[in-house]
């Protein structure tokens, strides 16, 4: 049944782990030329999919088939598939910071002549491809003194280099601020026009929305359907009922703020980039939070959100200049994380595999690591009080495992995310400051995670919430910060904030903030 | 890798237990077979020379200082480090405590204590380049290897320096001969009573933890097997160290050894301390972001290692009557091997006191039972070298099948076919479907 529009049909996949199935029976169907994208929970199966697809699972330790271009393939590794002219580009990019973007380009695929590399056919080659991907910058310019936006481009490029025919992308825009998802995304679309066919992983609905042509939805290792976005009239609601089996009424839980008096105040803080001496990350801001409020900060990749969050945090980042904070109306001095801690603050990272948990650790550990004294006599932690109470924050977070003793390496991305909210709760702070806290987060764990942080709310603790979801932080804010290249830019209420005012003022320079 | 999950029930999973507890791992549990099996090949090769108490007693002394040394040393490559000055800092302060004695007339009880301070101080010193400075600890302890190595040299003017009688107890004593005259030595019967006490006691607390966790602790059967065997060993060890030649027993050495064991697997095991120590190692950033000030941390780990050193290196001078230039040489690498065969990481975070120890024996044992044997110094260096590679190699080629070991394997294919219906213990790394990505390239 292989006709010419088609080419790539993975049929039947089944893979199994020891123990676990992985994927069971799963068939997509990719066209020439179209952007295909697979959508599910995390843990549905979908990297799994597309390890078997690019040989990561060597052809063999799976049933089914793959035909690519109207031929059955047995890819036996990465490099494989790669010169058969299937490309993935992980969420994580595979580039090498100190290189230079011609030398990624080519890695591993270096021109050569009489032996020696040939650079001058290497550089003129990369600035053509990155000329097809949009890029500007000198083809010597380190990967590392780039933005993540540009290295995706770089990824793209060495895979044009390859003679890409199918582009797999996984999470592609995770990392993105708004601008340059725009490009990549329109980059893709261009590819199409060029015949070459993307599959793409993404748990953004909305920008699949805008430029997939079909979506093959996956739920629990098995294909639940797939669907032509113009012909089925797909919309963002409508992929979720597909990912969750069920329709979420409301992505957002229900809930009644109790906001009482400002407990938290942050005056004139300025901080310095940690290298660049002159470069202010952080500029003269100022904020307040009150007791049981929701505060959201508002702010492009770079804008200086991270960095005003961790320098809040015990100085975790930069070089403190000037600035106060007040916590029930006294002037506090936070110099170390410890201090902040033992202040009442809680910082979950935006990072939690990098910044947020030790992945060798297993759960009732991560739990209780930020304020072990809490369970100790003197020196010495008590066990049985350590797995008690991580016993209690897995029934009432619900995080999904046969046991506290376990991994949180062996953890999806929601239920490690639990596991660092258990672990800042556990500290007992007054205000919580939640760095994009569903980053990589599956519909499901997210609309747990925010009853969590409404619950935290209402319980009378304040919580600074940092997000590049605008429709997270109207859902859940009660009053929305602005900030743009280091300076807090507007305070809006969240009742009378809407995406376009909030964009606005995170990309225009500073106005005036009134406190309200 | 922690593989058990406390949940196993039945069958082979229960006979693991036997030894070790839930929360032992498996390549702890393979180390100690493997040391099991060569003691018996040796025991067997040696026409039961190996286990006679005149060997034993002597292995004990004779390795008590390199055990010694990978206890601190399995705390240092946890937290992500390694020294390489173990050996010269012993050298350095076993020639200053000789020549304290000999020239300056200090009692041997003081002159341990200046040891110690010796130590401590050169511990401070190393430790504040690695943590406030910043330099690696390769290369601190690198230029340590050189300066003490070179510092014994100076002071002894490159001599040996005799030590005095009193001070050779810590090196070469043994336990006193008091009470009745049973035939053996009577302390040595009584502390391998305590110990037996020590082992139904603790036995009996872990089941009521457990149970008090919630946790369903192994059948009672299972329990009772482990404690007999356990005491069945120790009992048999003691009879051999009380019935060895007249005026000796158990080296004094190797009670040293065992109170720094048992301090030091409850300070990794059960204290903030000990957990600081494998957050710093396991992810550095996500512990500093928890309040675990890593600095501090460092300092003391690299300060800690360098009083067990001068600790070891007194021992050893009291072992051998005298210090010389050539103390101690190349020590670090005995210490580092068998921290490594003990399962810890390169990469850090991971590592236990207790395998480290098992580790060092495997190397001991197999040291003395080729020496017994009259294989030739440039053969054993050879074998050592190739059992530290395959012990190494076996576990990091498991881990990369996504297995923790052949006995794990055997045992999961068992319980799949008893238990169909239970969850997966074992998902391995490379397969679990979201959590394996390639390493990151991160922006600035």
């Amino acid at each position: 049944m292989s006709t010419d529009h088609v080419i790539l049909e993975m049929r039947s996949i089944t893979k199994e782990f020891p123990g676990v199935k992985a994927l069971s029976d799963v068939s997509i169907t990719v066209n020439r030329g179209e952007i295909h994208a697979i959508c599910g929970e995390n843990g549905a199966g979908k990297s799994t999919l597309m390890k078997v697809l690019s040989g990561v699972y060597p052809s063999g330790t799976f049933t089914g088939d793959i035909i690519y271009q109207g031929e059955n393939v047995h890819f036996k590794d990465i490099r494989s598939s790669e010169e058969a002219g299937i490309v993935i580009i992980h969420q994580e990019l595979a580039l090498i910071p100190e290189l230079s973007i011609t030398e990624n380009i080519f890695l591993g695929n270096e021109p050569t002549k009489w032996g020696a590399i040939d650079w001058i056919t290497a550089k003129k080659t990369a600035l053509e491809l990155l000329a097809r991907v949009g890029l500007r910058d000198d083809p010597d310019t380190l990967i590392k003194n780039i933005g993540v936006g540009k290295q995706q481009l770089v990824e793209i490029a060495k895979a044009l280099n390859k003679s890409v025919k199918v582009l797999i992308l996984d999470e592609p825009t995770a990392a993105l601020n708004e601008s340059d998802s725009m490009h990549l995304l329109d980059l893709i679309r261009g590819l199409k026009g060029k015949g070459i066919s993307s599959i793409m992983i993404s748990h953004k609905l909305n920008e699949i929305e805008q430029v997939a042509d079909s979506i093959t939805i996956i739920r629990d290792g098995k294909t639940i359907e797939t669907l032509d976005v113009v012909a089925d009239g797909v919309n963002e609601d409508r992929i979720i009922r597909g990912m969750v089996g069920r329709s979420l009424e409301s992505r957002f839980p229900d809930r009644t703020p109790h906001i009482g008096e400002v407990f938290f105040e942050v005056r004139d803080w300025t901080v310095q980039h940690p290298q660049v001496a002159e470069r202010m990350v952080v500029k003269g801001s100022n904020l307040n939070v009150r007791r049981g409020e929701i505060v959201g900060i508002a702010g492009l990749m770079g804008a200086g959100r991270t960095e005003l969050a961790m320098s809040i945090f015990g100085r975790s980042y930069g070089n403190f200049i000037s600035g106060s904070l007040y916590k029930d109306g006294k002037e506090i001095v936070l110099k170390s994380v410890a201090d902040a801690i033992d202040h009442g603050l809680a910082y979950v990272s935006e990072d939690r595999k990098a910044l947020g948990l030790n992945l060798l650790d297993d759960i009732k550990r991560s739990v209780v690591s930020a304020k072990l004294s809490k369970i100790s006599a003197g020196p010495v932690v008590n066990d049985s009080k350590e797995f008690g109470i991580a016993e209690e924050y897995r029934k009432s977070l619900r995080i999904k495992t046969p046991s506290v003793n376990a991994g949180v390496s062996k953890l999806s991305g929601g239920n490690q995310q639990k596991v660092v909210l258990a672990k800042w709760m556990f500290t007992d702070p007054d205000l919580l400051i939640l760095d994009e806290p569903t980053r990589g987060i599956d519909v499901g764990a997210k609309y747990e995670i925010y009853g969590i942080i409404q619950q935290l709310a209402k319980q009378g603790k304040g919580v600074i919430l940092i997000s590049s979801e605008l429709p997270e932080l109207l859902g859940l804010a009660d009053r929305i910060y602005t900030v743009f290249e280091g300076a807090i830019t507007d305070c809006i209420p969240a009742a009378s904030a809407d995406p376009e005012t909030l964009m606005k003022s995170m990309t225009s320079a500073r106005k005036k903030v009134q406190s309200i | 890798m922690s593989e058990d999950t406390g949940t196993r029930t039945g069958g082979l999973g229960d006979l693991k237990k036997i030894f070790g507890s839930g929360s032992s791992n498996l390549r702890q549990f393979g180390i100690l077979f493997s040391l099991i099996a060569i003691i018996l090949l040796f025991q067997y090769l040696t026409d039961g020379l190996t286990l006679s108490s005149g060997n034993l007693i002597n292995l004990v002394s004779q390795y008590s200082y390199i055990l010694i040394l990978a206890i601190g040393m399995v705390m240092v490559i946890i937290a992500g480090h390694i020294d390489l000055s173990v050996g010269s800092v012993a050298a350095f302060v076993g020639i200053v405590v000789a020549t304290a004695m000999r020239d300056w007339n200090f009692p041997w009880p003081l002159a341990i204590l200046l040891g110690l301070f010796v130590g401590a101080l050169i511990g401070a010193w190393q430790g504040a380049w690695v943590a406030y400075v910043g330099v690696p600890a390769f290369i601190v302890t690198l230029a340590g290897m050189l300066i003490f190595r070179g510092g014994n040299q100076v002071i002894g003017n490159a001599n040996t320096v005799p030590v005095p009688d009193g001070f050779t107890i810590i090196g070469s004593g043994y336990l006193p001969e008091v009470g009745p005259n049973t035939g053996y030595n009577n302390l040595t019967l009584l502390l391998g009573l305590i110990i037996v006490l020590a082992v139904i006691y603790s036995e009996w607390r872990a089941r009521r933890v457990q149970s008090i966790m919630g946790s369903t602790p192994a059948p009672l059967w299972v329990s009772i097997v482990k404690v007999v065997l356990l005491c069945a060993v120790i009992v048999y060890a003691s009879i051999l160290f009380a019935g060895g030649r007249v005026g000796t027993s158990f080296p004094v050495s190797g009670i040293i050894l065992g109170v720094l064991v048992l301090f030091y697997a409850f300070v990794t095991r059960n204290t903030i301390f000990g957990r600081h120590v494998y957050a710093v190692g396991g992810n550095k950033l996500a512990a500093e972001l928890s309040g675990v000030k890593s600095r501090r941390v460092n300092f003391l780990v690299m300060m800690n290692m360098s009083i067990l050193s001068a600790l070891a290196g007194m021992i050893f001078v009291a072992r051998s009557v005298a210090s010389g230039p050539q103390d101690g040489l190349s020590w670090e690498l005995d210490a580092i091997a068998a921290v490594f065969i003990g399962g810890a990481a390169v990469s850090g975070g991971i590592g236990t006191v207790v395998g480290s120890i098992i580790g060092g024996l495997v190397m001991a044992v197999l040291n003395n039972g080729l020496q017994l044997l009259g294989v030739g110094s440039d053969w054993v260096q050879i074998i050592k070298g190739m059992v530290l590679l395959v012990a190494v190699g076996v576990d990091v080629w498991n881990k990369s099948q996504g297995r923790p070991s052949i006995i794990g394997l055997l045992t999961r294919k068992k319980k799949t076919a008893e238990f169909p219906a239970e969850p997966p213990l074992v998902v391995p790394d490379t397969g679990t479907p979201e959590s394996a990505r390639p390493q990151a390239t991160r922006p600035n």
